[in-house]
């Protein structure tokens, strides 16, 4: 019989670690000389309150629901992978080489390619630091630390010295040809006779984010390698005593992590940029920490807290637009966010689990 | 490559591999005691912007200096809270710490100083000044030592003298004290200290405090030894490369001492010569940036001698009833 009804479990106490979060955010707002009120109605307004402010949101959402979908089924096999930010340059990368280098008749054609490149990247850069955690038992979350710093270094090489076209000043790609530019929501919507901004960057890779949560779901709880990956995750010896190679989970989950981190390169470098920039993910990989844990690493809840933080980022655009609250505030909320629903779980979860016993043996 | 240049590597060295020592040993001190920190980073980043923003209102670099350790253990204490008393995941605990601290250090500069997320420029006793040797002057003559001595002997701030005494002390404190056999211990086996009666979670606190001490003595020197002043994210990884030197080390203070004097040296001679060529090949600068996690990666992977890291690292202890 567990401690807590399951409600208590996934939506009470990450809602309480949310407030707590904001709480304390508010206090940063307030001591900076700021009125906290005003900052929440200026960052509701600004992201949910135009069409504009909706293509933005859901923009960075899309971006986080595929940075925190790579967490989250890390999680599920017990591996905590801190590189989604290399493995989403990478994808970057993939994406950026399939777009300039291959003749695209269509942009429909054009995705399926950027997707398997971004996919194809993304998985390798995991597939390293999956090896050695695999083979030769070097911890996964230093050895994808280091890869990150690898991949800056590697991204910054390749846009400086190879992918720059000639007589260029920034360190950045050839803009993408014309035919592989995807359909924003605009382009969507106005057939269906909504009309939606023009000038945001949400596009249909959307519609791919909303499918990635849908395919996850099925791939943890629904397939047999699921059930492999979860059981590992729960009980090493459990699972090697049933006869599951953990070598084949390492290597397949970590493959998928970073597979899906580096799709969110299709968001960013195709669907908005449409040329690779240097740093492009703008710390998205790191962002999918927080959205994974704040989603209790279900795809559900991962897309609800991506929804969270795309109206956090476009928010805190609006805030350091309008405000002298500097951007970096998001980045403080964030850090809380992961502090309250990650480090420090149990300072919450301890005492509510004795209020439940103590309610529980009442009732009897 | 003359005497001159090759000295004046070699201070370059010397003076990029201090927060790296630093830093390295507070990552010891924790890691040895079984706690896993990876918010390095965001406490030297704290750190030196408390110490340059203290320094730059008082006047002093010592109150900076101060104020920046209590911040650097105000995080520590943090990162104790999570992963020691409540169990917490000290991965996750650790990337928090990175956050909050990128986050607030600009915001906070922003508000305080509103020069764009710096502090002013720190001048005069805002900042740490070169110590002058006894003899140095007079031994310049000296040929090969002469110079060696006065420049790059002496001349080096206060920070980096206790930087590198440190390392002594380090190694006579944990492997020659009762204080320091039962630190590693609370890092092998805490269930065999808490059996000789002995309170984990207190060591762990102390261990984690030390930390503290140490990353703020590294932000410190960032921020009004090496720099004067603070600019955002000025520890632009270097908490992540102390992280990769103390594996490289295999968590033991002498070999910290030449992986950050390694460590240094790459970062010198990247920020020297750019883009190095040997004969046809080129070297790129990004290479020479990477270098560092590349060889981590490489000793992580047992190719160079196995790195093994305290048995209990990562694993909040809980009493057995």
């Amino acid at each position: 019989m567990s401690k807590m009804p399951k409600w208590a479990d996934i939506v009470l106490i990450p809602l309480i670690n949310l407030m707590l979060a904001f709480a304390l955010s508010a206090l940063v707002i307030l001591a900076i000389g700021e009125d906290p009120v005003e900052a929440l109605i200026l960052m509701v307004k600004g992201s949910f309150g135009s069409t504009y402010g909706w293509g933005y949101t859901l923009y960075y959402t899309t971006n986080f629901v595929f940075t925190g979908l790579a967490v989250a089924v890390a999680f599920h096999a017990a591996l905590f992978n801190i590189g989604g930010e290399g493995q989403a340059q990478l994808g970057g990368l993939g994406v950026a080489l399939i777009c300039l280098y291959l003749p695209w008749p269509h942009w429909s054609l054009a995705l399926l390619g950027a997707m398997l490149g971004a996919a194809a990247f993304g998985a390798a850069w995991a597939a390293i630091p999956a090896w050695l955690q695999a083979k030769r038992g070097s911890h996964v979350v230093i050895t994808t630390i280091m890869f990150n710093f690898i991949a800056a270094a590697l991204l910054n090489y390749v846009l400086v010295n190879l992918l720059r076209p000639p007589r260029a000043q920034d360190p950045s790609s050839a803009k993408f040809p014309e035919v592989t530019h995807l359909p924003t929501l605009h382009d969507i919507l106005s057939p269906l006779g909504i009309s939606f901004s023009k000038s945001a960057p949400a596009n249909i890779t959307l519609f791919l984010a909303i499918a990635a949560c849908f395919g996850v779901w099925l791939l943890i709880w629904r397939t047999r390698f699921g059930y492999q990956l979860r059981a590992f995750g729960k009980s090493e010896p459990a699972a090697i005593y049933a006869g599951i190679s953990p070598t084949r989970i390492i290597m397949i989950t970590m493959l998928i992590s970073g597979g899906l981190a580096g799709l969110m390169a299709v968001n960013n470098v195709m669907g908005e940029a449409e040329k690779l920039v240097l740093n492009a993910t703008e710390g998205a990989g790191f962002i999918g920490i927080a959205v994974a844990l704040m989603g209790r690493s279900h795809p559900f809840g991962v897309a609800l807290a991506a929804l969270l933080f795309g109206f956090l980022y476009q928010g805190g655009a609006e805030l350091a637009l309008w405000t002298d609250i500097p951007r970096e505030m998001i980045v403080v909320i964030q850090a809380l966010v992961i502090l309250f629903t990650g480090a420090l779980d149990n300072m919450l979860r301890m005492p509510l689990e004795r209020v439940f016993l103590a309610l529980r043996s009442e009732g009897k | 490559m003359d005497y001159a240049t090759l000295l004046q590597v070699a201070d370059s060295t010397v003076r990029l591999s201090v927060p790296l020592l630093l830093a390295c040993l507070a990552g010891l001190y924790s890691e040895r005691a079984g706690i896993f920190d990876i918010g390095l980073e965001g406490k030297m980043l704290m750190a030196a912007f408390t110490s340059a923003a203290l320094a730059a209102v008082s006047g002093s670099v010592w109150i900076g200096l101060l104020a920046g350790i209590a911040s650097s253990m105000l995080l520590a204490g943090l990162h104790g809270l999570a992963s020691i008393t409540f169990r917490g995941n000290q991965l996750i605990s650790g990337v928090a710490i990175n956050f909050l601290a990128s986050g607030l250090t600009v915001v906070i500069a922003q508000a305080w100083f509103e020069q764009g997320g710096r502090t002013p420029s720190l001048q005069g006793a805002a900042r740490f000044e070169p110590i002058t040797l006894p003899l140095a002057e007079t031994l310049q003559g000296v040929p090969v030592f002469g110079p060696l001595y006065a420049e790059l002997i002496s001349g080096q701030t206060a920070l980096a003298y206790v930087g590198f005494a440190m390392v002594p002390l380090t190694w006579w404190l944990l492997f020659r004290t009762r204080f320091g056999l039962r630190l590693r211990a609370v890092g092998e086996a805490p269930e065999a200290v808490d059996t000789a009666g002995v309170s984990v979670i207190r060591m762990r606190f102390a261990a984690v405090a030390i930390a503290g001490v140490l990353c703020g003595l590294a932000g410190a020197y960032l921020a009004t030894a090496l720099q004067a002043g603070f600019v955002r994210e000025m520890t632009a990884g270097r908490g992540f490369i102390a992280l990769a030197a103390l594996i490289f080390a295999k968590w033991r203070p002498w070999y910290a001492l030449s992986a950050t004097l390694l460590f240094g040296l790459l970062q010198a001679v990247a920020l020297r010569f750019q883009n190095i060529d040997i004969g046809t090949f080129t070297v790129p600068v990004q290479f020479m940036d990477a270098l560092p996690y590349i060889l981590t990666v490489v000793i992580l992977a047992g190719f160079v001698g196995k790195a093994i890291p305290p048995r209990a690292g990562g694993e909040p202890y809980v009493k057995e009833r």
